[in-house]
């Protein structure tokens, strides 16, 4: 039954991603066709033809609340690490938009291009033009978190950050971190600890802390640095390092020191022990 | 956020041009706080016009100290290799603003130009004299447990949020300043902010149409002997109570020259002069250091829910020296 307890926040942070898929279409690879098979048998054609649906979501829910899921998958998670395909942008309707900015950049490592009106953030074109919803809008004035993606390797707020400034520039997104069906470390260390209880803020905390292994290993340093003048690369972060380095993204379930124990076990490659013990 | 139209700068004189020709546009830097503003409909500009393509990202030394490209992030200047060994009173202010993700998008130049987080200010429903002179200051009998006890006036009792412009005040910088016509100019950096008076709409002496190209630092011998402290409600990612940027110029046990700068207790980074006359000459003790403090809160003036500012003032300033003074 533990193992079912344990999957269940893991279900519930990819419902995110899920959910928003709407009418995406995504190609499965064999393996997930297998599992949607096993799962849902009567459902596999209409999943292969009109893709994920959030019928089909609810109940994968049902299944994993009855501890099938479960049982049925090993690395389940991997199931979910792929993003929806992108499909063709579409276009707004000419002269609806007052100031509008063409703009080619680079989402997820696929050059993009996508007409903007000028007060659009780079959020709301993720989410609303490129149908990536897994940066997600918590607060939009910059003070949560949720909404980091990482731009020319650094993490930024996208909320605060307007589209038409990104022309060139290059973006990744949760969408973006794993390759193909396997996990970026981050990813899965969050997973192993349960970094997350309803997940809202986890896109944003696992691109945050993505950009700060980066940061880490480049040797920058945080207002808890004990000597600012002492200049090192290759940082190995304590526990305060960590919580002063990631106070940018708020988590209002609380899951901060299963955070920083994924954010050590993803940086040291090293088993962290968790920071509770479960009862009975 | 109101329609506006989107530039881009190519060079530094084009910028200025553009600004010129439209009265209500603005330029955009890092925008972390401008479109804070934009979406609150505090701002409105018709156009931005986005400098930061302009070559102005370079920090490099020369003849007097150091300058700082108005366009560099404020975490490469933090992280600067001559930033943290000589100047880390700086990388220190820098690393106790925002979050990591603000910083790699915040400018220098806007960092300066960042407005009060005044919470009225921000509320279009309720009067503020910063965002609509005239209106009134609801702050004033209002919950001001966040704003001024020095240099406020009738107009206006907000505080000036930045902390790394606290260290630029204790490293006595300047801003150099492209004009309208061309030619350049150096603001003093305790001239560059200035207090609300009659006119709190202004926060500092830039006109429309200037453009912030670099902040230079002198030289100094603080290194060794300098401290950044704030104290806030929480540990990080929130705007100082009260902040003290110091450093000591220690000629053996005496002090050859205090540098003392407060955050988040004026409309500007509020220099400690009357600190740091009382210190110049004497010997570098914490009694010393407490008596200074208390030299320079004694003409504080605390609104209804602040007074707990004054004592917090006198023993940041104490423990920041104290801890400039271990080094």
């Amino acid at each position: 039954m533990l193992v079912i307890i344990e999957r269940q926040p893991t279900i519930a942070f990819f419902s995110f991603q899920l959910i928003n898929m709407k009418q995406k279409r995504t190609a499965l690879s064999p393996e997930e066709q297998k599992l949607f098979g096993d799962l849902m048998p009567e459902e596999l054609e209409e999943v292969l033809d009109s893709g994920l649906h959030r019928r089909h979501f609810l109940k994968l829910m049902s299944l994993a609340t009855a501890g099938l899921l479960a049982s049925h998958l090993i690395g389940a998670e991997q199931l979910f690490a792929r993003a929806a395909d992108i499909d063709d942008i579409q276009d707004l309707i000419p002269g609806a938009i007052e100031n509008g900015v063409n703009l080619s950049f680079n989402v997820n490592s696929k050059a993009t291009k996508v007409l903007v009106d000028s007060r659009m953030t780079l959020l709301d074109t993720l989410r609303e033009r490129i149908g990536l919803t897994g940066s997600k809008k918590g607060c939009d004035h910059g003070q949560c978190g949720a909404c980091t993606v990482i731009v020319d390797g650094n993490r930024v707020l996208s909320c605060l950050t307007l589209a038409a400034t990104c022309e060139g520039k290059s973006v990744i997104t949760i969408e973006g971190l794993a390759k193909g069906n396997e996990l970026n470390p981050m990813q899965a260390a969050f997973l192993k600890h349960d970094g997350f209880q309803c997940g809202y803020c986890t896109p944003g905390q696992i691109c945050s802390a993505v950009a700060l292994m980066k940061e880490a290993k480049e040797g920058q340093a945080s207002f808890v640095t004990k000597d600012i003048r002492a200049q090192q690369q290759g940082i190995l972060l304590t526990d305060e390092e960590i919580s002063e380095r990631m106070s940018g993204n708020i988590c209002r379930c609380g899951a901060y020191p299963n955070i920083v124990a994924a954010i050590k076990e993803a940086q040291t490659g090293k088993s962290v022990e968790q920071n509770w013990l479960f009862v009975g | 956020m109101n329609p506006f139209k989107f530039s881009m700068a190519q060079n530094q004189s084009q910028a200025v041009n553009m600004l010129v020709s439209n009265n209500s546009a603005a330029l955009l830097g890092g925008g972390t706080n401008l479109l804070d503003l934009m979406k609150e409909h505090v701002a409105a500009p018709t156009e931005l016009i986005d400098i930061t393509r302009l070559e102005l990202k370079t920090i490099e030394k020369n003849a007097l100290g150091i300058s700082l490209g108005a366009l560099a992030k404020n975490t490469d200047t933090a992280n600067h290799p001559i930033i943290r060994s000589d100047y880390p009173l700086l990388s220190k202010a820098i690393l106790a603003g925002a979050s990591a993700q603000i910083r790699n998008m915040a400018t220098n130049g806007g960092n300066l130009l960042q407005r009060t987080r005044c919470s009225y200010f921000y509320d279009i429903a309720m009067p503020c004299n910063k965002r609509e002179p005239g209106s009134g200051c609801a702050a004033m009998e209002g919950f001001n447990r966040m704003h001024a006890i020095f240099g406020w006036s009738d107009q206006c009792v907000a505080v000036y949020p930045s902390d790394m412009a606290v260290a630029l005040s204790a490293l006595r910088a300047s801003v150099r300043v492209l004009q309208q016509d061309g030619s350049s100019r150096n603001i003093a950096f305790d001239d560059f902010h200035i207090l609300p008076g009659q006119h709190p709409e202004k926060d500092n002496s830039l006109k429309h149409g200037e453009l912030i190209t670099s902040i230079e630092i002198p030289e100094n011998k603080l290194a060794a002997h300098s401290a950044y402290v704030k104290v806030r409600d929480r540990n990080s990612y929130a705007f100082a109570l009260v902040s003290v940027a110091a450093g000591l110029a220690l000629e053996g046990a005496r002090i050859g020259d205090a540098h003392i700068s407060m955050g988040g207790v004026a409309h500007k980074p509020w220099r400690a002069l009357k600190a740091e006359a009382f210190l110049k000459g004497k010997t570098a003790s914490t009694a010393n250091f407490r008596a200074a403090a208390k030299a320079e809160m004694a003409a504080a003036k605390p609104l209804s829910h602040n007074k707990f500012k004054v004592e917090m003032g006198i023993n940041s300033i104490t423990n920041a020296l104290e801890m400039a003074l271990k080094g």
